[in-house]
């Protein structure tokens, strides 16, 4: 097997990795912010936002990643393209990027399930808990932020470390709309010496590597909470 | 306006009534506790004592009635749903802070310990400071006898224990009345006594407690005045001699003459 071409791309390839964990931590965190309010109001109302959450969700989840993220990059990108303000602006340089539009639809789209985790995870914590917040005289936001979301993060760890998984090994799609990331590398390697496998081999193992990780950090997590299960 | 003797009441009920539906749970039940009474509340289940109970701090809405904690009456207005709605949340809110409620199936928040359960709404709702909190919660746990079992989660107490933190939780709150849901009937019937002597140590001090009960003896022993709700209505109320004693009400004598 040829390896001869590792030294050249390495750089390439570390800087790879570093825009795959990026991609995967922000659109991570911004994906699972919104899924808490995403889930939240299906189990609170009003039923209007209810039904406008429910329907987001059931279109996060029931159509391609990939196909939302080419309607992000070519569809969204095109039209605000067309805004001459905007490609003035400071903000083009981001905007321009297929690495924004990567997180913007691995966020949005990880918001449509993890909204759907959510929802259940706010329905699992026992009623009388939060009856106990209010009666004690705890605001609605009070006995959100001090009970029912701690209560319902801590009931879906589990799930939640397994989507950070499926989220981390959608990542190289972001390779499609032009982002170099850990597969993106892999693949500049390829066109540039048609050597397919031994790059494939080595960035699969990569992907292993960052699974085993976050397997052990959500394990880590998951021993802080007490449970007699 | 309410009157100089109302204003010194620590509650006061007036015609409570509650629909769930078509079905009418309370028809008026009326209910005024002074500073240290010891108000019990028996009856057969689907009398609707819990649910008077629950009334009090607003867990469920009334569909009509008044009630005054301390002499402050909540104000209330109709909402859609055809019962009556604080219209002050931060009133509300206030007024809860007094009632330290313990709840049947005890509800301890189970991602804390029992020193942060006891903690948690002093520091959040009444803002004291958490060195201060800490020192008053140890205090509780000792009194209730859980000093040991402070750095445990719930599940891991034993339902008694559990029950005696979520007492301490209250006491925690420095509330002007204790309302106590079914305190012991939860529980094992070994555990039952350590609730209890926990209960009467409280009334013993002079609290003011309003509470919701199946121990017949223990309500015997305990208050300053019983009540028997039968249907949504009261239909025997008095000093303890009397209710268990002499009730002049047929189903209230065969009620506490019964296995309860």
């Amino acid at each position: 097997m040829d390896w001869s071409w590792l030294p050249k791309y390495l750089p390439m390839l570390l800087q790879g990795l570093s825009i795959t964990i990026q991609i995967l931590v922000i659109s991570m965190v911004l994906g699972l912010t919104l899924a808490v309010p995403i889930g939240l109001v299906q189990v609170t109302g009003p039923k209007w936002l209810s039904r406008i959450a429910q329907a987001y969700c059931t279109v996060m989840r029931g159509t391609p990643l990939l196909i939302q993220l080419y309607l992000f990059y070519y569809g969204v990108g095109s039209i605000l393209a067309t805004f001459p303000e905007l490609r003035q602006s400071i903000f083009w340089p981001i905007l321009r990027e297929g690495y924004f539009y990567a997180i913007l639809a691995f966020a949005l789209n990880e918001a449509g399930y993890a909204g759907e985790i959510m929802r259940g995870a706010f329905l699992s914590v026992p009623k009388g808990e939060l009856e106990a917040a209010r009666a004690f005289g705890m605001t609605p936001f009070q006995v959100l932020r001090r009970v029912w979301l701690p209560r319902a993060l801590r009931n879906v760890l589990p799930t939640l470390g397994g989507e950070t998984i499926l989220t981390l090994k959608s990542t190289p799609l972001a390779a499609l709309v032009t982002v170099v990331d850990l597969f993106g590398a892999a693949d500049r390697v390829r066109q540039e010496t048609y050597i397919i496998y031994p790059p494939l081999l080595l960035v699969m193992a990569i992907y292993m590597i960052l699974t085993f990780i976050i397997t052990r950090a959500f394990a880590v997590v998951e021993k802080q909470i007490p449970s007699r299960r | 306006m309410l009157s100089s003797q109302t204003a010194n009441m620590a509650v006061v009920v007036d015609d409570l009534h509650k629909s769930f539906g078509p079905l009418e749970v309370l028809k008026g039940v009326s209910l005024e506790a002074r500073q240290g009474d010891v108000v019990s509340m028996i009856g057969a289940s689907g009398s609707g004592k819990s649910t008077f109970l629950r009334c009090i701090n607003f867990l469920e809405m009334p569909t009509r009635g008044r009630i005054i904690v301390t002499g402050e009456e909540v104000a209330l207005k109709p909402a859609k749903d055809g019962d009556l709605h604080p219209t002050d949340k931060r009133q509300l809110e206030r007024v809860r802070t007094r009632l330290g409620m313990v709840f049947q199936s005890f509800n301890l928040w189970q991602h804390m310990t029992v020193l942060q359960n006891v903690m948690e709404a002093p520091v959040h709702v009444l803002k004291v400071p958490k060195a201060e909190a800490r020192a008053r919660a140890e205090a509780l746990l000792q009194k209730v006898g859980l000093y040991e079992k402070r750095d445990q989660y719930p599940a891991f107490l034993s339902g008694g224990q559990q029950q005696r933190a979520a007492i301490a939780r209250a006491l925690a709150m420095e509330p002007k009345v204790m309302l106590f849901d079914e305190p012991p009937s939860a529980l094992d019937p070994e555990l039952v006594g350590e609730v209890l002597k926990v209960i009467r140590g409280l009334a013993d001090e002079g609290r003011t407690m309003i509470l919701v009960t199946h121990e017949m003896k223990f309500a015997r022993d305990v208050s300053s005045h019983v009540i028997y709700l039968h249907k949504g209505v009261i239909e025997e109320e008095g000093p303890p001699k009397q209710v268990f004693g002499s009730p002049r009400s047929e189903r209230c004598k065969q009620f506490v003459s019964g296995i309860h």
